[in-house]
């Protein structure tokens, strides 16, 4: 039997079904896997191994007994930290939510359940979801597996390099800005940001609402597709929830990976190419444009001014949101509690010493941001504005889809940077999610397919965008682009990854 | 040079309820003018007549049928409250505060 942390998802399945392996043996060599490059990784923040192990014997049970499961049944998954997990610790990264064990599974973590995937751990990401590094968790850095002096990217960096590393054949992530995306790109894993309203927001720790989505991150599209079915899908416990069924995602999957793209108009965003882009990111983008071309797709510019506006509005709307949401971080109800040092201890003068002391330094910044652009006087001219931006974003996503079924670009201007390069500059930083926030803004979905090596040897993603209830167009135009790189390559990109450990 | 004074950043720590020791206000204080130019920047193009977009997608209120459901068991979520007694959060004094 070949190692079965290296196959797919999807391969996984298959045997599993065949009888070949176990999802007790299956589980077992993942968490093995996490045993013995874990330390350098450093992707997890909790392994709940008797867990994942209680839900492998069930399937296998289940299995033996004839019962009819779920096409993922016993294939091992990883949760980002920052979806509440019943009896399984839950941080979001923070120092402010160490030792909580929420008392509630997410709606997609019952789902994972229910399909019967054993649950791997926790993975580590940048506190409440704020940045693009992981160099933002309070547990420590996430390592690059291609190269551990190097971010994963983030926030979602320990997911991307959970799956990267052959430490679990799925992931969950989420996404305000690109936190799945950039990840996926910067780690040569494929990382997919659903509709918004596409996957129920129930039980993720939320950092900006109208922002907010949960999806999947895998090593192939076809996997994206399979978990995205899992997690996706109306849920009455959110209200932001779409009613109706998901798009045939599986489907266009299978029918991307015949490689032909007839009919298919594939829009170039003029506004997320050329200056800013590192010339290898720029050179793989070309020459994924011309695989297209050459499964039969139309190649057409399309213009959208407002994007280069994108990542100011962001930055009013997303820290006005998580200063609202992490208003609930107060050391009354669960979490933390810190007295003042002196003085008289009030509840007040506790929630204001439990926040200095909870929140890391990017946490604090964007809660100050955020009530200073909500305060008396500013609510209109600060997230109003930014709003209105919103609406031209969409607008040009309108006009760009009339012309085009998808859009393309990048999904990162760089390849993974060195820890602390970045660190203390925040729009440098910033800078990570130009080509992906647009979409978030609008709530359109996206995904990110690893498209080859940049001149540095570390991975680029190719991004695709789509109209919002069409994610079934990521995954057919993806699927058709990692079947033609992977002839050109002879395989998957991550058998190029150096080995760990 | 900062155009968010550092009384400024102090007086919204207050509002946001948030300890920071002095060489935190001092480097917010810098790093707060990045709203200034996200403010800047936008206003180039949020014209009066552009209406405003709260969320991605058109939606409308959803109703339910007032039906009572279980709750989280007591137990269940008082095991993650710092303190807490007959089954109801303990927290620290709230009245007679100035």
């Amino acid at each position: 039997m070949t190692d079965v942390t290296r196959l797919s998802a999807a391969e996984l399945a298959d045997a599993l079904a065949a009888g070949e392996v176990s999802s007790v043996e299956a589980t077992q060599a993942h968490l093995d896997r996490i045993a013995a490059v874990d330390g350098d990784v450093h992707a997890f923040l909790h392994v709940s191994a008797d867990d994942a192990l209680a839900t492998a014997r069930d399937v296998d049970a289940r299995r033996a007994a004839g019962e009819q499961l779920h096409a993922l049944a016993g294939v091992p998954v990883a949760v980002k930290d920052v979806v509440v997990t019943k009896g399984m610790p839950t941080t979001a990264g923070s120092k402010i939510l160490e030792g909580w064990v929420p008392p509630y599974d997410a709606t997609l973590v019952e789902r994972l359940r229910a399909a019967g995937l054993p649950i791997l751990g926790k993975t580590n990401m940048d506190e409440f979801a704020m940045g693009s590094s992981t160099e933002h968790s309070a547990f420590g850095n996430t390592k690059n597996p291609w190269d551990l002096d190097r971010i994963p990217g983030g926030s979602g960096g320990g997911s991307a390099a959970a799956v990267a590393a052959f430490e679990a054949p799925l992931a969950i992530g989420t996404d305000t800005g690109g936190s799945i995306r950039q990840p996926g790109a910067v780690t040569g894993t494929v990382g997919v940001k659903p509709t918004y309203g596409g996957v129920s927001r129930y039980g993720l720790i939320a950092m900006a609402s109208s922002l907010d989505q949960a999806g999947p991150v895998t090593r192939t599209v076809l996997d994206a597709a399979l978990l995205h079915e899992v997690i996706g899908g109306h849920d009455p416990h959110d209200s932001t929830s779409i009613p109706e069924p998901l798009p045939a995602l599986v489907e266009a999957a299978r029918q991307g990976a015949g490689q032909d793209l007839s009919g298919v108009r594939v829009g170039v965003v003029r506004e997320l190419t050329g200056e800013g882009y590192q010339p290898g990111v720029q050179a793989r983008f070309d020459e994924s444009l011309e695989l297209l071309r050459g499964m039969g797709a139309e190649i057409v510019e399309v213009s959208c001014p407002s994007f280069e506006y994108a990542l100011a509005a962001y930055y009013l709307i997303m820290p006005s949101e998580a200063s609202s949401n992490l208003a609930k971080f107060d050391g009354m109800r669960f979490g933390l509690r810190v007295e003042p040092a002196e003085g008289p201890v009030t509840a007040e003068r506790v929630m204001a010493a439990t926040r200095g002391a909870g929140f890391g330094d990017e946490v604090k910044r964007r809660i100050i941001l955020g009530t200073y652009a909500l305060s008396a006087g500013y609510y209109d001219a600060y997230y109003g504005s930014a709003q209105k931006v919103r609406t031209l974003i969409q607008r040009d996503f309108a006009a760009s889809f009339a012309q085009a079924d998808v859009l393309v670009s990048p999904t990162a201007p760089t390849t993974a940077f060195r820890f602390g390069e970045k660190l203390d500059d925040p729009l440098a930083m910033y800078l990570n999610d130009v080509a992906t926030i647009p979409a978030n803004l609008a709530g359109v979905p996206g995904i990110s397919v690893p498209n080859g090596l940049s001149d540095d040897k570390l991975p680029v993603g190719f991004q695709i965008l789509a109209p919002a209830k069409a994610d079934d167009r990521l995954y057919r135009v993806g699927a058709a682009l990692e079947a033609a790189l992977e002839k050109q390559w002879g395989g998957p990109l991550l058998a190029q990854a150096p080995e760990l450990g | 040079m900062s155009t968010i004074s550092r009384d400024e950043v102090a007086r919204v720590a207050a509002l946001a309820r948030i300890d920071l020791r002095p060489d935190e206000v001092d480097r917010l204080a810098g790093e707060l003018d990045v709203i200034v130019d996200a403010i800047a920047r936008v206003s180039e193009v949020a014209t009066p007549d552009v209406p405003a977009t709260s969320h991605p997608l058109p939606m409308t209120n959803v109703f339910r049928e007032d039906v009572p459901v279980p709750g989280l068991p007591v137990d269940d979520v008082m095991a993650g409250a710092p303190a807490s007694e007959d089954g109801r959060f303990l927290v620290p004094q709230i009245l007679g505060e100035e």
